[in-house]
């Protein structure tokens, strides 16, 4: 698992952030939003954090963290690989380049390469149903894939998460 | 600012001339490229084709302006490139195709040949876009907007009309506006088909010194991506339907709860909401008419149930997404207590419209119990897939085989799937039956939100159900027991099946299962999570049967129930699977019959979806 360093700021930015969703109602979910997104993940810390600053009780956050997909407790590797298996992607091969890419990484879906470079998700539609199958490296989408052409845009980002 | 609806009608024509330029009805002889900006297209790279454009252009001493705009639909020919206003349609175009495009038809006036899209009927190239196959049976009214204006810019949206419903509305009574709506017949376009009007009438009856309205863009199934086109191709129209809304209920205060999936849609709306405020459009006092209404986006955190209103309000309010006891409904008791109205993307899309140009005219449009249009995903195994909008009444043919051109590659059609994880799919003797929201349910499906997925005899019909229901797994709240244990028993009795490890009885019980969840569960979700199961048992048992007692699935999908694939002599030696195979496990010379290595193959079942000649067969 890679270790998770908190740097002084992000809390203090992650704390000016709450302090203005606290002015309106219902503040929970966009203060979680943000600390996902600052630290990269909501560790129980982060979650005591957010409890004093709210008023919230810790136990009420934690239940909210764990029921909704986009927030985790662990942070995840440098670069994700979304494989869609949104139902067009599905009927045309996506299930196929999954477990290709799995077996290329040695981790299955929703796991993390031991060296933290590359975690792999199973992502629902991201709407671009057109060019399926498609497949998602942090912000650059393939599409039209197939089960070789997927390994050949994985074999590019490890190359360049090599070069990094 | 625009303060009155005198002001609104100033800017309107101040900002129409390029607008009717465009659109090709009053022409002032300039020339303008359009370049489709969202989704499919932004990920095959089309912002390089702008720049290019724009750096080709200027290099040519020309002031043509380029624009990126929302989805032009046509996904499957992507990039897409336009010049208006002759309407010019370029498919699939490449940054190194720029120079010709702009010297041959920017500079000469000369149609670029070579990236025209072709006629796969008659081989000839079309010009325009009205002349296109794929948009000639279209008829849009929620897309209307969507790849023609700048989504980015609020003076365009005005310039093709927008911001005048709310005017008009504002000098409406509440219930004026409630009773157009009403009149047009117009049913909630994110599956349910609840008349719009009357939901109003229920919020607007409920008195209360606090109301809301909610535009739900959770679009959480998984193949559809209407609202996103709609959110990232004209997000004023959203906007002002939902102050129209808000008027008629007595609010003052909308969320937009919008899917964090979609990044490109919240920063698109987040803009366009910042632009009306600006404009005064949104605010205290809209058009001097007293009229308060502001809005806030609220992202969604990808729970497929917060689709279901009590549980979107829940999520809004900081809570788990669980669904609520109905009654009461939202629209008595929602969002902190309070009268609130939920409606979908699509559904606000079209109000502008309706308030414009009146009930009447919508109502002639689609079917007597179902007005309209609507906007649909159609994807899958046809050859032009992309986002198309339909009048209500047309049918499965025309939208398969005249918009969606028919089979890939000429394979045969096996089944449509339609209401995503909710809905269930029909079938080749179903293809003349009509689209709308009563003869759908009648036939074991539904509308749903608009995902309609085509699949050919390479699908497995057990396999899709175990994909639906393994989603409807995922995403069950967990509340009711029916739905969080019993999808998860159907899931193993399918696994079971598609294993070929099930005896017959497995499939009374997967029946009995089915019905009791969807008899007993609370929510939408769960009532309709079998539905899948017990659609594809209805229309396609046999297959059911073959797997258990035959251990084959004729699809050729069900990995378990496959050996090995093996080449037969229809064979040519064409040479596409040896290419491609990942793990380089075919061998043979050109023109000659090629083998599989049995011990190196992962039966990926790549060759066996790519042969052109069905020459592979599983044993």
């Amino acid at each position: 698992m890679i270790k998770l360093a908190i740097r002084e700021e992000q809390i203090k930015e992650l704390k000016n952030k709450i302090k203005t969703h606290k002015e309106k109602p219902g503040p929970l979910m966009p203060s979680l939003h943000d600390a996902q997104k600052l630290i990269g993940c909501i560790p129980y810390e982060i979650q005591k954090m957010i409890s004093k600053e709210l008023n919230i009780p810790v136990a009420k956050i934690n239940g909210v963290v764990t029921f909704y997909a986009q927030f985790s407790l662990e942070p995840k590797g440098e670069n994700i690989i979304g494989v869609c298996l949104g139902t067009a992607c599905y009927v045309k091969g996506a299930q196929a380049i999954l477990d290709k890419i799995g077996s290329e990484l040695k981790i299955k879906s929703n796991e993390t390469t031991d060296d933290g470079k590359f975690t792999l998700e199973a992502t629902r539609c991201i709407g671009a149903c057109g060019l399926a199958p498609v497949m998602t490296v942090n912000e650059e989408v393939y599409g039209n894939l197939n089960v070789s052409k997927s390994v050949e845009a994985l074999n590019k980002h490890k190359e360049g998460a090599i070069n990094d | 600012m625009i303060r009155s609806s005198e002001e609104l009608v100033k800017r309107y024509n101040e900002t129409k001339g390029k607008i009717l330029n465009r659109a090709g009805l009053e022409t002032n002889g300039r020339k303008e490229v359009l370049v489709c900006g969202v989704a499919g297209c932004k990920s095959l790279k089309s912002d390089t084709l702008v720049e290019r454009l724009r750096e080709a252009i200027s290099d040519n001493g020309l002031d043509i302006e380029v624009k990126e705009t929302g989805c032009f639909g046509f996904c499957e020919k992507g990039p897409i490139v336009k010049v208006m206003p002759e309407d010019i349609f370029y498919s699939q175009v490449n940054p190194k195709d720029i120079n010709e495009i702009v010297e041959s038809h920017l500079v000469k006036g000369e149609v670029y040949k070579k990236k025209l899209y072709i006629n796969p009927e008659t081989k000839k190239a079309i010009e325009t876009t009205k002349e296109i196959p794929f948009y000639k049976k279209q008829v849009k009214i929620a897309l209307r907007n969507c790849g023609f204006i700048n989504a980015e810019s609020i003076d365009e949206y005005i310039g093709a009309g927008g911001y005048q419903a709310l005017a008009k509305a504002l000098e409406m009574t509440p219930q004026e506006v409630i009773e157009v709506i009403k009149e047009s017949g117009l049913r909630g376009r994110g599956g349910g088909g609840f008349p719009t009007g009357i939901k109003w009438q229920f919020a607007r009856n409920n008195e209360s010194q606090t109301k809301y309205i909610i535009c739900n863009a959770d679009e959480g199934d998984p193949g559809a991506f209407m609202d996103r086109s709609i959110l990232e191709g004209d997000p004023h129209s959203v906007i002002e339907a939902m102050a129209i809304g808000a008027y008629a209920i007595g609010a003052n205060f909308g969320y937009v709860y919008v899917r964090a999936e979609y990044p490109q849609a919240v920063e698109r709306l987040e803009l366009a909401i910042e632009k009306a405020k600006r404009e005064g459009l949104l605010g205290k006092d809209i058009l001097a008419t007293g009229f308060n209404f502001d809005l806030e986006i609220r992202l969604g955190a990808g729970a497929f149930v917060c689709g279901e209103e009590t549980a979107l309000i829940a999520s809004i309010e900081g809570e788990r997404g669980m669904p609520r006891t109905k009654p009461p409904f939202p629209a008595s008791k929602g969002l902190w207590g309070a009268p609130t109205i939920i409606n979908n993307v699509e559904t606000f899309a079209v109000i502008p419209e309706i308030i414009k140009k009146g009930s009447e005219w919508f109502k002639g449009i689609g079917t007597k119990k179902s007005s309209g249009t609507k906007v649909f995903a159609l994807v899958g195994k046809v050859k032009n897939t992309g986002l198309i909008e339909v009048p209500m009444g047309i049918t499965l043919r025309e939208i398969i085989y005249d918009i969606g051109g028919g089979m890939l590659k000429g394979r045969k059609f096996k089944a449509v799937l339609t209401g995503g994880p909710s809905g269930g799919c029909l079938t080749e003797e179903h293809l003349d039956e009509i689209v709308d929201f009563d003869r759908l349910k009648e036939l074991g499906s539904m509308m749903g939100s608009g995902g309609m997925i085509v699949l050919d005899d390479k699908n497995c019909m057990v396999d899709i159900a175990k994909f639906y229901i393994d989603f409807m797994v995922e995403e069950s709240c967990g509340k009711c027991t029916p739905c969080r244990e019993g999808t998860i028993q159907m899931y193993n009795i399918l696994n079971n099946i598609t294993s070929g490890k099930a005896t017959l009885q497995d499939i009374d019980l997967l029946e009995s299962l089915a019905e009791s969840t969807v008899s007993t569960s609370l929510c939408g979700l769960g009532q309709t999570a079998p539905n899948p199961i017990l659609s594809t048992l209805e229309y396609f048992k046999d297959e059911y049967i073959e797997h258990i007692e035959d251990k084959r699935c004729s699809a050729s999908v069900c990995k378990d129930l496959i050996n090995e694939y093996i080449i037969t002599d229809k064979c040519t030696g064409c040479t596409i699977c040896a290419k491609n195979c990942p793990v380089e496990c075919i061998s043979g010379e050109r023109k000659e019959k090629h083998t599989i290595n049995k011990e190196k193959c992962i039966l990926c079942g790549d060759c066996f979806n790519r042969c052109p000649f069905d020459a592979i067969v599983t044993r």
